[in-house]
Order: structure tokens, then C-alpha cells, then sequence
């Protein structure tokens, strides 16, 4: 008997080898021996040469803090933030609107997944061009008589609006996404309710702000929590769109592009002490961000 | 009812059905901007892709007849191809693409059957190990694993962009929920016949698991096929081996690009993904929220 739960063990942890040990070496490992680099002094020169890291303690740290392109990247990156209530209200009203039994409705929701489905470096490909000073964002706002045509000027060029640029291909690659999301749980508020609002005499406004998103709070709070985690984590858009720069005058500067820039990203300069410093101080905001948005979620919860 | 009454509720429900074909044609109107606002980009795209630069000789900025393109034809996909060697990085696509789809199949499918079927010591433990990866800082991974597949020889191979998002927590768990699914009278039945346990997963467990490891299949494809910051970093010395998502920004970062010919590229990588994405709308379009539950 002894013998056959051994056999058993054995088959087990067989079938999960190929996982654990993959998961272990490039998951698991990296995250903790790349902590480890975050308190020593490791630059690609040691690599070339073969030395390995050398402990300093919290070095790192202090420099990683009072670096102003640090300082800026944090910024940054918690201006990304602000996508995130726009983001989600709005996949909520898309959703809201192609829930709707009217014929269609399935050819909408494919078009507005498209995006979804999207490479970040095609979307970078497509929306370069539409940002353009002769591109079609200013063509269109020049037909509606926004701007004219002195007032014309590159959207990723200005340090004003080069963020915000980004941000919106952000949105663009995210509200189909959540739109699904929604919609799964739009199923869950009863017809009847919106319904009696309506013979109430209340308008879509009133129904939206007043039914929809009380009554899918939950759904809202899961689906923001996904959205932070990935805005305070923004880097790829920021590589695609300004080549790793950060530009123009790093305001497109993200915290994690300064990771990015501290090791792979600059290889000849790499020193992956500071980067990792730098990536353990991100994760830590992550992490607030997350427990924030969870504390939240679970009130929420319990109160229902 | 007097006809004065009649006539009243008559005007009620003219004014009901008016105000409810009004709030139709909003709907539909609204709902086509927004569509326009998702798909415009791709139009765009294509059109500037079928232009044909030579006769025309229009720049992609001259609005509204560059979204209209004059003069068509197929030369830039031609051109992309044999000047600028694109056929080679859609090759590095699929053959990573496709590793990638296989190799988390089987982990997955491999993985999840104790975890969901078989009692053995260190199972709790390694179920939250792998909950564990959902939350792990995995902003400093990338640093570490370049180093890893340095010291492993593989930096700059197709096992190297590879092997390290293979395992992932999703993979296990959806392949997991499948199996629970699965009646455990099938399972002892198949025990009482004297099948192995890797019999039993592969004569049992994987042929009822089919629909979920189709979903896992397309996701994979998906995701891979459009990654870009991987296989950036772990082909960061081996541009030979890059493929088209990372391959395509190369091209246009190239001083004096040709504007038609990235177009073109851009169309040949997105076909493939738009294919598969009309094929397995519903997939998608059900969400991942069941799926990742676990």
C-alpha cells in the first residue's frame, strides 16, 4: 500500500515536472534573484568579465529615489492611471449600448474586439500616422473647424500631449476587452428593473449612472483592479511609440521604462543593480495599488 | 371609451413609437461612431497598403483621397516581401507561434491533471505556488531571464524566446477546470480496465477536454503572434530570428521608410490574426472571466 502512494507521488509530481521546473527557473527565480541584484553592484562589464554581483546594500535605493528620471517615471506612470476611470466607464456604456435586442448587435461587439486583437506595434504602426501633423486626427479636427491649419502640430511631439496620445491607443486596445467583460455581467441585472425606470420616466442618463453602475459595481471594481495593475505596469506602448526614448523631454518617461532602460534596453550601459532597485520599488506601489483596489472590492463585497 | 379618448391614446402611442424609433437611430448612430473609431485605423492601413504608389504618386496624408486610393494594385505586398525580406520574420512568427501553442498545451494539459485528479503530497503547496505567479513583481523577470538563457546558451534562439512562457498559472488552470468537469466514473472505469494515468489523460481526459484546449490553443496563438516585448528582449542579440511584431517596427525605424510597403507589412501580420479571430469569435467574445475563476 505504502509502496503504491509512493508510485502514485511519483507519477504526479511527473506529470507537473515540465511546469515547475520551467515555471521555477523563469518565474519564480528570476523574481527573487533579481531582488537580490537590487541590493548590489552588477553593470555589464562584471558580466563581460565574468565577476559576479557585489553586495552594497541600499545603494541602489537611494540613488534609484533621488534620480529625477526616476522621480519622473513614477509620475508618469501614475498620470497613466487616469486611463483607467475613463477606460472603464466607457466599456461599461459601450457595453450597456450592445446589449441592446436590436439586429446587429453581434457584428458590433466583433468590431469592437478588433482592437483587441491587435499587435502594440501594429496599433504603434497605424496610430503613428494618425498623429501626425499632416495625419488624420488633425484633418478631421480641422473639418470641424478645432484647429487651423498653423495650429496643426504632431501629437507624440509634444511634450503636452504626447502621454495623452499614448494613452488613448490604450484605450482604444482596451474597451473592447472589457466590454466583454461587462456584458457577462449585465446579464445579471433584471429587465424588469430598468423597465419600471423607464415607465418612471427615467432617461438613459439616469438609468446608467443611477441602475447600471450601482448594480455592476463589483464588475466595475475587478475590471479597474486589472486596469491599474496594467497602467502603473505601462511600458510596451511607451517602447513602440517613442523607440525606448521616453520623449519628447521624458514626457512619456514610465517607471518601468526606466527599468527597461537601466538593463535590456541599453545594453551597453546596463547595470541591472539599479534596475533591479527600480523594479522592486514599482512593484511595491503595485502592490498598494492592488491592496487599495482589493480592500475596496471585498467591501463591496461584503456589503452585498 | 369616448373618441376623444381614442384619439388621445392613439397620439400616446404615435409619440411612444416616435420616441422609440428616435432612441433606435441614436443607438445605431452612436454605436457606428464608435465602430469607426475601432476599425478606422485598419482602413486606413489597408488602403494606403493596396495604393499604387507609382501611378498615383499621392501622399497618404492628402485626405479624403488617400482613404480612397486611385489607383490600386498588389505591388507593395510584392515588394515588402522580396526587398525588405519579409517573408523571413512571418516564418520566425509562425515557427514561434507554433512552439509556443504546443509547448503550453502539453505543460498545461500535463500540469493540471494531478492537480486536478490525483491525491499526493505537496499538491496544496504547489497549487498556491502557482496561484503565487498571478501576483509575483514580474516587472524585474525579464532582467534575470536574459541572464538565465545567457548562461544556458539559448539567448538569441527560438527556445529561448520560448521556453520561458510556456508554464503559465492560465494554461494550468483552464486546462484544470476541464478536467474537474469530467465525470470520476470515467476515470476508475478506465483504472478498473487496467489503464496507466497516462492513458487515462490521454484516451480520457484530453479527448473530453477538447473544447478547452482549443480556447487555450487560440488565445496562445493570439497573444504570441502579437507579443512585442519578449521576444524584443530575448532576441535582443539575434535579429535574424525576429518575428514580424518586432520585426515591423524595425522597418519603420528605418530613416526614409516606405510608407506603402509597412502598410503592406502591417496587413500580412494582421490577416492571419483577423482570420482566426472570425473563425473563434465566440471564445472571445464569452471572456475570459469563466476561464480564469480556476
Amino acid at each position: 500500500m505504502k509502496r503504491q502512494a509512493l508510485t502514485a507521488t511519483l507519477i504526479a509530481y511527473a506529470f507537473l515536472a515540465p511546469a515547475l521546473v520551467l515555471m521555477g527557473l523563469f518565474t519564480f527565480y528570476p523574481v527573487f534573484y533579481g531582488s537580490y541584484l537590487g541590493f548590489t553592484d552588477y553593470t555589464v562589464a562584471d558580466l563581460a568579465s565574468g565577476e559576479g554581483p557585489r553586495w552594497v546594500g541600499l545603494k541602489n535605493l537611494q540613488f534609484v529615489l533621488s534620480d529625477p528620471l526616476f522621480q519622473t517615471g513614477i509620475l508618469n506612470s501614475l498620470k497613466y492611471l487616469l486611463v483607467v476611470p475613463l477606460l472603464q466607464i466607457a466599456s461599461l456604456a459601450v457595453a450597456v449600448l450592445v446589449n441592446q435586442k436590436l439586429p446587429l448587435m453581434a457584428f458590433f461587439r466583433v468590431g469592437y474586439y478588433i482592437p483587441v486583437v491587435t499587435s502594440i506595434s501594429l496599433a504603434a504602426v497605424m496610430w503613428e500616422w494618425i498623429f501626425q501633423k499632416e495625419g488624420f486626427l488633425n484633418w478631421s479636427l480641422q473639418l470641424l473647424n478645432l484647429i487651423n491649419a498653423e495650429g496643426r502640430f504632431n501629437w507624440l511631439l509634444n511634450e503636452h500631449t504626447a502621454l495623452w496620445a499614448i494613452m488613448l491607443v490604450t484605450f482604444w486596445r482596451g474597451f473592447g476587452y472589457y466590454m466583454v467583460l461587462y456584458l457577462a455581467g449585465l446579464q445579471s441585472i433584471p429587465a424588469e428593473l430598468e423597465e419600471a425606470a423607464t415607465l418612471d420616466g427615467a432617461t438613459a442618463w439616469q438609468r446608467f449612472w443611477l441602475i447600471i453602475v450601482p448594480l455592476m459595481r463589483p464588475t466595475l471594481l475587478l475590471c479597474s483592479l486589472l486596469s491599474t495593475i496594467a497602467a502603473i505596469r505601462v511600458l510596451e506602448e511607451i517602447i513602440v511609440f517613442t523607440g525606448g526614448s521616453g520623449g519628447p523631454l521624458n514626457s512619456t518617461y514610465t517607471a518601468l521604462l526606466y527599468v527597461y532602460n537601466k538593463s535590456w534596453g541599453n545594453m551597453l550601459n546596463a547595470n541591472f543593480g539599479v534596475a533591479g532597485a527600480a523594479g522592486l520599488l514599482i512593484a511595491l506601489v503595485g502592490f498598494a495599488l492592488s491592496y487599495i483596489n482589493f480592500r475596496l472590492t471585498r467591501e463591496e463585497r461584503g456589503e452585498r | 371609451m369616448s373618441p376623444v379618448q381614442t384619439q388621445e391614446a392613439a397620439r400616446m402611442r404615435a409619440k411612444a413609437a416616435l420616441r422609440k424609433g428616435l432612441r433606435i437611430s441614436l443607438s445605431y448612430a452612436l454605436m457606428l461612431v464608435i465602430l469607426g473609431f475601432a476599425i478606422f485605423p485598419f482602413l486606413w492601413t489597408l488602403a494606403i497598403s493596396i495604393t499604387d504608389k507609382q501611378a498615383s504618386g499621392i501622399s497618404i496624408y492628402d485626405f479624403p483621397k488617400s482613404l480612397f486610393p486611385p489607383a490600386v494594385t498588389l505591388g507593395n505586398f510584392f515588394e515588402v516581401i522580396t526587398k525588405l525580406n519579409l517573408g523571413k520574420y512571418f516564418l520566425n512568427s509562425v515557427i514561434i507561434t507554433a512552439l509556443t501553442v504546443v509547448g503550453t498545451l502539453v505543460v498545461s494539459a500535463l500540469a493540471a491533471y494531478p492537480l486536478a485528479r490525483l491525491q499526493f503530497p505537496g499538491r496544496g503547496l504547489i497549487f498556491g505556488a502557482i496561484v503565487a505567479t498571478l501576483v509575483l513583481p514580474t516587472e524585474i523577470a525579464f532582467i534575470v531571464n536574459v541572464l538565465t538563457l545567457r548562461d544556458l546558451g539559448l539567448l538569441g534562439t527560438y527556445a529561448g524566446v520560448v521556453l520561458p512562457i510556456i508554464a503559465t498559472a492560465f494554461g494550468i488552470f483552464l486546462m484544470r477546470q476541464a478536467y474537474l468537469a469530467i465525470p470520476g466514473t470515467l476515470m476508475e472505469a478506465a483504472r478498473i480496465d487496467g489503464a496507466s494515468e497516462l492513458q487515462i489523460l490521454w484516451r480520457v481526459m484530453i479527448p473530453l477536454s477538447v473544447p478547452s484546449l482549443t480556447a487555450l490553443g487560440i488565445f496562445t496563438l493570439v497573444g504570441t503572434w502579437n507579443a512585442f516585448f519578449w521576444p524584443s528582449v530575448a532576441l535582443l542579440t539575434n535579429d535574424d530570428l525576429l518575428p514580424m511584431s518586432v520585426a515591423i517596427l524595425k522597418l519603420k525605424g528605418q530613416f526614409n521608410y516606405d510608407v506603402f510597403n509597412v502598410a503592406a507589412g502591417a496587413m500580412i501580420m494582421m490577416i492571419p490574426v483577423l482570420v482566426v479571430f472570425f473563425l473563434a469569435q465566440r471564445f472571445f467574445m464569452r471572456g475570459l472571466e469563466g476561464a480564469v475563476k480556476g
